[in-house]
């Protein structure tokens, strides 16, 4: 019934030890067997059994990874499908290059859900746990929309968008070529598709490039530290940063009013928001402190909110603590070196205890505490927003390339004079996985274009 | 007083281009019908352009004539220009088509259906159905008439509450002066269906004799004809070409200084105008950068004088449209014989419909062209021929016909409309189709006359015809994959067509797919051994060259395939769909998709709606199963 094959990470990102990838579908173990360098091939392998070996890259021979791969055919799986579980080493570096590898065969990553749903619809859960399977459905594609949003009101649509015009005008011109042979409307020739085509391919090559090199399409948990002045939140960062390997400073391309920091906790990847404001406008942050707080706030999976100890609580914090009585934040009651001035019973009705973490940041004490504040939140799976970025990273990326080789079928049929009209299958599909990022390429986009490009009529 | 008129079948109400289809599709497959018309002499009336085809519009013209239809055989019967358009692009986007000469083309279709045997017709004006039960069973006519039908079929064009519009004057009209439907709308709105208004306009006609030709391009016809039908071998058809010239700036300039007058800009119109057939002053106004625009001049017949002004689109008031006329190279002195209008009508919101073209509040009620909110004769031909089907299945007790959108322009069509609903008059396009590379003008026999042959519209002979032209293109191509060539056999050919040698042996068949070779050539190196038509040959070449597009297409509509066979049940209630979106929720209720692949082309539909649909239409198997 259901034909494809899907993958997903099954574990939280960043864990650890180890990290598992769940595949399932009929094609599910010959897919990785292409992919897998064992001892035996997959296909020949008993149901249920564990296999040592590496994932290897198929265009250049390298091992990618070390594994250990599980074997379930259906149907005795979790989904009655054909499953693999590829288990290796924990850390997003070594997740993403296995999934890059598996999208790479005739693998596709799963939609919110979709592993529980083919649970449901092959049979394996009952009845009175449908209503379970919608719920998750729904409140998984919610948070995965609410990712999509910011997307789409973010740095990687603004550089998808222009792509995406460009597709959509050619596109246009072809199909007003087509439907409307006799009007007055230049022909699109072979050498304006391998034009375009490359165009396009080239800003998506730079995309994949910077993507590549981790500069644009990082994940982590949106962490923002947000505080008045002189609380001590440069110094925090510099500590966090210095202390932990950062992982990338200073993204290119991004606006300047925004500037994001990569650090890794225990593994855990942090992208520590908003640090340029915080950094260099320590003089005017009286002016526009309250207001970046605010938007950091928003956008944010975790807050680390520092306070001075030494002073009381003021109008500005007390909004804030109000404004983020529901999310997962940690306190940081920082200078604890000198005589404390804070109301810590005012402080209580806002916070719970565990979540507050003293410190001295200049002296370097209890930077560990707050290493293992952030650990436990994330472990204790109250933190999960990074996944689901991570996973709708892997899929950019993935899109990008399926766009890129589109667009490379339409260069080359051009380049042996193929007519426009199939070579346009190839530049919609282009013009469609691109719009598939930013979750815009309804059909009928195409249609207003034609018509308000070009003036038809009878 | 009223009396009763008869009983039949299937009634038919309306006689253009989607009413003359849907009687003789209804007749011919068996049921005693009825066609009820405004004016018998008006039978498939071109009341604006004078051409029938083109890219989609022709496609369809092809698929009807593929499923059993009239509007090819009658085009090529009284054609007076044929082309061949798109021939420098793909197969898939070749489209034929044809000047008609209008009148010839009226006549011959009232001849055909006057000598079916099934089908009776009459003049006379509907004003309101019978209903009964909540099913419609008859129509009531002005004069009092009742006919009563198990099937009926609603056609009226752009005659339903009519308005044609021409500068400050507007009055009650059907096209062309004809009379207008005033009473059925209201009738349609008091049985609770949601109308909408909608525009078009038609250009001035004027008299050749004052055209001055030379001022204008030739556009003849082609040497070698080719025809719509699959039934047509040959014609003797005398073919006239039209003329092109271009506005001037005069033209624009006039229009300019007068767009007050303009209807269009003055409030008078109300109804929604199409965007790909815009008027003149449209295009003037929203186009300024552009200097100057086509102007095609077309005979309407042979026997007649007047000439279409193709791109005149007006609704300017009288005076201005003849100082328009004038301002444009070759008709300096032109005289006017007809002024062109704007035509207001009711039309349905077509997600009132099923696939089928049934309308969803009235069993037994069919819609079908103008009415459903498109444009164009093609268009309305395409459903008419299904609205006619469907209800003589209806009326014989048998499932509904739906094409799907891999079947043909017409499945697409029809899907758009009751899926998605229009805004302004619907236009075929091929950007409509997602699979254009199947949907070709070739094929259209390889997709439907199978299906037009079981429902009882394709003769046995024309079918036994096509079982032969399926089986020898399947054959031709099977002999040359196993036809083995060597270099040194084909060199000289593949050098003198500029095509790189052969490395190795191999296959015809993979030599038949070089850009550079045709069937022809082909031909010359290892001859058929049975005798192929030039239409089996194009075969056999398509089918070959473009293989690796069309399998790619394919396997899209395989999983298209799957997604159109999980049903929803009919008495689906989304409201109590739990996690739907309350937006899926609305529109799946009004638009109550057949299948999972209708309802995720429901715009606010989005994936996560259809997996929880998915996983819902589970629970609803499992428990009507265990219910027995």
């Amino acid at each position: 019934m259901i034909s494809d094959t899907i993958a997903a990470i099954a574990t939280a990102v960043g864990e650890a030890s180890i990290s598992v990838i769940r595949v399932s579908g009929p094609e599910a173990v010959q897919e990785v067997d292409a992919i897998f360098k064992g001892r035996i091939p997959l296909q020949q392998a008993d149901s249920h059994t564990v296999h040592y070996g590496f994932i290897t890259d198929l265009a250049t021979g390298e091992k990618v990874e070390e594994v250990l791969v599980t074997i379930m055919r259906a149907p005795r799986s979790f989904t009655m499908e054909d499953v693999v579980e590829i288990s290796s080493h924990g850390g997003v570096v070594a997740v993403r290059r296995v999934m890059d590898m598996l999208l790479q065969q005739k693998i596709r990553i799963a939609e919110p859900g979709e592993f529980t749903k083919r649970a449901f619809l092959n049979g394996r859960i009952d009845l009175s746990q449908a209503e379970g399977v919608i719920d998750l459905i729904r409140s998984k594609s919610d948070r995965a929309f609410t990712v999509a949003l910011k997307q789409v009101e973010g740095k990687l649509s603004r550089q998808i968008k222009p792509l995406q015009q460009t597709l959509i005008e050619t596109l246009a011109h072809i199909e007003v070529n087509i439907d409307y042979p006799e009007h007055d409307v230049e022909s699109f020739t072979s050498e304006l598709i391998k034009e375009k085509s490359a165009e396009v391919m080239k800003a998506i090559d730079e995309l994949l490039r910077t993507a590549n090199e981790g500069k644009i399409l990082r994940e982590g948990i949106t962490t923002a530290i947000v505080g008045r002045p002189n609380a001590g939140k440069s110094s925090l960062l510099n500590a966090l940063a210095q202390d932990n390997r950062a992982i990338v400073t200073d993204i290119p391309g991004t606006t300047r009013d925004v500037i994001e920091e990569f650090v890794s906790i225990n593994n855990i990847p942090l992208k520590l928001l908003d640090t340029a404001g915080i950094r260099e406008t320590m003089d005017i942050v009286e002016k526009i402190g309250v207001e970046r707080s605010r938007s950091a706030v928003n956008e944010a999976d975790l807050l680390l909110l520092v306070l001075n100890s030494s002073e009381p609580l003021n109008a500005d914090e007390l909004e804030l603590l109000e404004q983020i009585r529901d999310r997962q934040v940690i306190v940081i009651m920082n200078k604890i070196d000198l005589p404390r001035q804070l109301d810590m019973d005012q402080l209580l009705q806002y916070v719970q205890e565990e979540s507050i973490v003293p410190m001295s940041i200049v002296n370097e004490e209890g930077i560990d505490r707050l290493e293992q504040a952030i650990s436990s939140l994330f472990f204790g799976g109250k933190l999960e927003a990074a996944d689901m970025t991570y996973v709708s990273n892997v899929r950019h990326i993935g899109l990008l390339k399926q766009a890129r080789q589109s667009l490379v079928d339409a260069y080359e049929a051009a380049d042996q004079l193929i007519p426009i009209d199939m070579i346009q299958i190839d530049v919609r599909l282009a013009w469609e996985q691109l719009g598939e990022i930013i979750g815009d390429s309804a059909p009928d986009s195409l249609i207003d274009q034609i018509f308000s490009q070009f003036c038809l009529g009878k | 007083m009223s009396y009763m008129g008869g009983e039949y079948d299937v009634i038919v109400i309306g006689a253009g281009h989607a009413g003359s289809e849907a009687a003789l599709a209804a007749a011919r497959m068996g049921c005693s019908t009825l066609m009820v018309t405004i004016n018998l002499d008006m039978i498939a009336f071109m009341p604006c352009n004078p051409s029938i085809g083109g890219p989609a519009k022709g496609h369809v013209v092809r698929e009807i004539d593929a499923l059993g239809g009239e509007m090819g055989r009658n085009i090529d019967k009284t054609f007076i220009q044929m082309r061949m358009l798109n021939t420098g692009k793909g197969p898939a986007v070749h489209a034929l088509r044809a000047q008609a000469d209008k009148f010839l083309y009226q006549h011959s279709m009232k001849e055909t259906m006057e000598n079916e045997p099934n089908l009776t017709l009459r003049q006379g004006m509907v004003d309101r159905l019978i209903i009964e039960d909540g099913v419609c069973t008859g129509v009531i006519t002005q004069t009092g008439t009742t006919y009563k039908g198990k099937s009926i079929v609603l056609t009226t064009g752009t005659y339903l509450r009519g308005k044609v519009i021409m500068g400050e004057l507007a009055y009650e009209s059907g096209p062309n002066n004809q009379q207008p439907s005033l009473k059925l709308s209201d009738h349609l709105r008091e049985l609770g269906f949601e109308l909408v208004r909608f525009k078009t306009g038609t250009p001035p006609r004027v008299h050749r004799d004052t055209i001055d030709f030379s001022k204008t391009e030739i556009q003849p016809g082609d040497d070698k004809p080719k025809f719509f039908s699959y039934e047509t071998e040959s014609s003797t058809n005398e073919q006239l070409p039209c003329w092109l010239t271009y506005t001037s700036g005069e033209t624009h300039q006039i229009i300019s200084d007068n767009l007050h007058r303009a209807p269009m800009f003055s409030g008078i119109i109300e109804g929604t105008g199409p965007r790909y057939c815009p008027s003149i002053e449209d295009k003037v106004v929203r186009f300024n950068d552009k200097p100057k625009h086509q102007i095609f001049l077309e005979p309407e017949g042979k026997n007649t004088s007047e000439y279409y002004v193709q791109g005149l689109s007006t609704s300017l008031p009288e005076d201005v449209q003849l100082r328009v006329l004038r301002s444009i190279p070759g008709m300096e002195n032109v005289k006017m014989m007809r002024n062109g209008y704007a035509i207001e009508y009711d039309a349905m919101v077509p997600t009132q419909l099923w696939p089928t073209l049934e309308t969803k509040r009235l069993p037994g009620l069919f819609t079908a062209g103008q009415i459903n909110g498109t444009s164009g004769y093609e268009e309305a031909a395409g459903q008419g021929i299904m609205a006619g089907i469907n209800a003589a299945r209806k009326a014989q007790g048998k499932e509904g016909l739906v094409l799907d959108r891999s079947q043909g322009y017409i499945g697409v069509l029809i899907d758009d409309l009751v899926t998605k609903g229009t805004n302004e008059p619907y236009r075929l396009l091929t950007s409509r189709a997602e699979y254009r590379l199947l949907l070709r003008h070739d094929n259209a026999d390889l997709r439907l006359t199978e299906i037009g042959h079981e429902i009882g519209l394709v003769t046995e002979e024309r079918y036994q015809k096509f079982l032969d032209k399926k089986s020898k293109v399947e054959r031709e191509i099977e002999r040359l994959r196993k036809v083995k060539v060597k270099p040194v056999e084909v060199d000289e050919l593949l050098a003198s067509l500029e095509s790189a040698p052969l490395q190795n042996g191999t296959d015809l068949l993979t030599v038949l797919r070089r850009t550079e070779v045709g069937y022809t050539h082909i031909e010359s190196i290892s001859p058929s051994p049975e005798e192929l038509t030039e239409e089996m040959k194009e075969q056999v070449e398509i089918q070959t060259k473009y293989a690796g597009y069309i399998e790619k297409q394919q396997a899209h509509v395989e999983r298209l395939k799957k997604m159109e066979k999980k049903k929803l049940p009919e008495d689906i209630v989304y409201e109590d769909v739990k996690g739907l979106a309350i937006e899926a929720q609305q529109k799946l209720a009004k638009i109550r998709p057949l299948s999972i692949g209708q309802a995720s082309r429901i715009s606010g539909v989005t994936p996560a709606d259809i997996s929880i649909l998915l996983v819902y239409l589970e629970h609803y198997n499992r428990v009507t199963a265990a219910r027995g």
